[in-house]
């Protein structure tokens, strides 16, 4: 078995620049699959970093229309319902469109007891709480923007019209690294008694409930009660969990989520035919050494071996070597998308997917020359030397 | 200096049929993606576009950017009405449409998955203003009524948007009473039902946008110098089709950008492939270029030659991932813009651009694979050559 193995070594440096640019090919082709698969979960990062113990409730007409605020009593008081807050969607532009990122108007102190992922230091929990030109955001988009506490921040609203101004008074830590850390949250307050001041039909509205639920069992249960208590009404609500209120959004962008997919396998198909290719060239080349070998009197097994260990110890080096480069490439890849992607993880199942496409690669790459090989003449194998 | 004729070229890719296959079909397979994000980009550029008349101007709230985040009040509307240089129809009326635009979340048809619709208040006028729109099928919907018309995407797309079926929001159930096509543009994937209805259903009290058509084009800046400076009109004018040039904006450039990173890396993969291919084309060859050499074609004529090989290579490649890619033109798509959060349904669309742009990219991944190898052939001497044959 060494003796095999030193022979397979060998005989895939011969070669050596043939080889090295397939092992290219198969890292570039390979890191951009592993990097492709990391985006696709990225977009799902909502939904795993979701609770089951919350549920949102929104309007049943579509996430652009308001629940009204009287609503938030009826909630408390239905059955399985622990705690209440609410969220506006803000819409803002900070500077320019290009640095976007979410902001909700929320009532703070409930909302921050729903979210105990949102590490806060109690001095500057107390601190945002307190001031109701305060906000609060996560560390990586404060990061992004080199913001520090009490650095006054400038929106422009598009939802809410005119320039909002927001003193920074927190900055949290998510508590797992699927935490989302690039929102910024501000008093829905503020927002409201400015609204009810310009125009006042437009105040007392909520863009979301979130509910936090004790039993996640229940979920279903206290949902349906809650859609019960609005039927009818002028605002019917459609209460889900939180994670599948995340994959609502996620299914919106479903086409270019499948195409960035199939796109993914695509290059999977790209290095197959270049790696097939390596091999087809190699077998040719070597016709007379296999038909010698058959001639000495090893079966045409040993050829497919020879073929396919080859094959597969290539495309198996190139695999470790896409793997190790698809970290620090993910790593620079989020480092540039910025808060783009709240979260940008390789996860254990994308590695070991792109070693099972290498695999593949290498194994279907060598199947025709092997089994061609493997049923060479030794006849007109050893002619074809001269 | 004398070339080496084509057809020597062509037949050395023909003798080695497998390896020529292989390797273009690794370039038609990152010439295809290539094509086919630049025609997805294109696609929803022009969808968007196309929903624009020239000759309309659509006025929104300022800062608002999409029309459903724009309020605007019955007041301003009527002020807006009132302006000088509205052009007007047959009996007099000017041709302006005031249009409430809300967003409505329904299941698609098969998956049932959720979706963001454009449900859209308009008027007999407002289908003035839209020449491209055509009923297809079923009639126009009664003013006044919870009748709805559905555009021909949503119809196919949708649950309970085909003619004559009934949808159900806003506390009503809202009959389809006939089905548009656009035309292609992005109002085919709307529903479209009376103005003052959906104010009531929808508990509105502004509409969203007011469209109107000039009397003259060229008098656009005088009306919008008009708007911006009356105080109680917090509203900006645009030119119907920049306001939907721009909504097409953000979806088009992330797919382009996003398509082109994705092309270039995957070009490594190709350009590899024509490499090895190339230089064991050169390898094998070496006699053949020797006896070329002592027939007399300089170095620069192999060069030529083997750099022509990769080009042809490459040539084959591209025409065949760009066959494929103008396949995908029959196919259609939707997707949520996520500028105006609702659902556009758009197709792939093939530009002679486009066309020239893939072909370029195919034979710069030709160059690139077969230079180096080209460069080796050419550099050989004669005497080695002969020798090593």
């Amino acid at each position: 078995m060494p003796f095999l193995l030193k022979l397979l070594l060998k005989n895939a440096f011969r070669h050596r620049l043939r080889t090295l640019l397939t092992l290219l090919g198969l890292v570039v082709a390979l890191s951009a699959f592993g990097l492709l698969r990391t985006i696709v979960d990225a977009w799902y990062a909502g939904v795993e970093a979701s609770s089951s113990t919350r549920l949102v409730s929104r309007s049943a007409i579509s996430l652009t229309f308001p629940l009204p605020l009287s609503y938030a009593q009826r909630l408390k008081a239905v059955e399985g319902v622990s705690r209440v807050s609410w969220a506006n969607w803000f819409g803002g532009i900070y500077i320019t469109e290009r640095n976007f990122f979410p902001q909700f108007a929320v009532e703070p102190a409930s909302y921050l007891a729903l979210y105990p992922e949102y590490r806060l230091s109690d001095e500057q929990r107390l601190a945002f709480i307190r001031d109701r030109q305060g906000a609060i955001v996560g560390r990586k988009l404060a990061d992004k923007f080199g913001w520090k506490l009490g650095d006054q921040i400038p929106l422009r609203g598009t939802i809410y019209p005119g320039t909002w101004t927001f003193t920074l008074r927190g900055i949290w830590d998510g508590a797992e690294a699927k935490t989302d850390e690039s929102q910024m949250l501000f008093h829905w307050g503020l927002i409201n008694e400015s609204l009810r001041k310009r125009f006042g039909n437009r105040a007392d509205f909520v863009g979301v409930y979130v509910l936090g639920i004790d039993e996640p069992q229940q979920a279903p249960l206290v949902s349906q009660r809650v859609d019960a208590q609005f039927k009818n009404s002028l605002a019917e609500t459609l209460t889900e969990t939180e994670s599948a209120f995340q994959l609502s959004f996620v299914s919106m962008s479903e086409a270019i989520l499948v195409a960035v997919q199939a796109v993914s396998y695509i290059i999977v198909l790209i290095i197959m035919a270049v790696m097939a290719n390596t091999m087809s060239m190699t077998a040719r080349e070597r016709l007379a050494e296999y038909a010698t070998l058959k001639a000495l009197g090893f079966g045409p097994g040993f050829v497919v071996q020879l073929l396919l260990g080859e094959s597969l110890t290539i495309a198996l080096a190139g695999g470790l070597l896409a793997v190790a480069l698809t970290l620090p490439m993910a790593g620079a890849f989020a480092q540039a998308a910025g808060t783009l992607f709240p979260v940008f993880q390789v996860s254990a199942l994308t590695m070991s997917l792109q070693l099972g496409a290498a695999l593949i690669v290498g194994a279907v790459a060598a199947a025709w020359p092997a089994w061609k090989m493997s049923r060479i003449d030794i006849v007109q194998g050893l002619r074809h030397v001269a | 200096m004398k070339a080496i004729p084509l057809s020597y070229i062509a037949r050395n890719l023909w003798v080695r049929r497998v390896t020529t296959l292989l390797t273009a079909g690794g370039m038609a397979l990152v010439v295809y993606v290539f094509a086919t994000v630049l025609m997805m980009s294109e696609g929803i550029r022009s969808t968007l576009v196309a929903t624009g008349q020239a000759d309309n101007v659509i006025v929104l709230r300022k800062g608002a950017g999409a029309e459903i985040n724009s309020g605007i009040s019955r007041g301003q509307a009527a002020i807006v009405e009132s302006l000088a240089g509205i052009a007007t129809d047959a009996t007099g009326r000017p041709l302006l449409s005031k249009e409430p635009v809300v967003l409505n979340n329904l299941p698609k048809r098969g998956s049932g998955k959720p979706s963001n619709v454009t449900v859209r208040g308009s008027s007999e006028l407002g289908l003035q203003l839209r020449p491209t729109l055509r009923l297809i099928e079923g009639r126009m919907f009664r003013a006044g009524s919870s009748e709805i018309i559905t555009g021909r995407a949503v119809a196919q797309g949708f649950q309970g948007a085909g003619l004559g079926e009934t949808l159900r929001f806003a506390g009503r159930d809202w009959t389809v009473v006939g089905v548009f096509d656009a035309g292609g543009s992005a109002f085919d994937s709307e529903i479209w039902g009376d103005s003052e209805q959906m104010l009531q259903a929808f508990r509105r009290d502004a509409f969203s946008s007011v469209v109107f058509r000039l009397q003259d084009q060229a008098q656009f800046e005088v009306i919008q110098a008009a708007i911006e400076a009356d105080p109680r009109l917090q509203l900006e004018a645009k030119p119907e089709i920049r306001f939907y040039a721009e909504q097409s904006e953000a979806l088009a450039t992330f797919i382009s950008i996003l398509g082109t990173s994705l092309s270039v890396v995957f070009s490594i993969g190709a350009i590899v492939g024509a490499m090895i291919t190339m230089f064991a084309a050169v390898a094998s060859r070496i006699g053949e270029i020797g006896t070329l050499r002592a027939l007399g074609f300089r170095r620069g004529a192999v060069l030529l030659a083997f750099l022509g090989e990769a080009l042809l290579l490459a040539l084959v490649g591209g025409l065949m991932g760009l066959g494929a890619a103008a396949l995908m033109q029959t196919v259609n798509i939707s997707t949520t813009n996520f500028q105006t959060f609702s659902e556009l349904a758009f197709q792939f669309k093939l530009t002679p651009a486009i066309v020239w742009k893939t072909l370029l990219f195919a034979l710069f991944m030709g160059f690139l694979g077969g230079f180096i190898p080209a460069w080796r052939a050419a550099r050989l001497t004669i005497v080695d050559c002969l020798r090593a044959a």
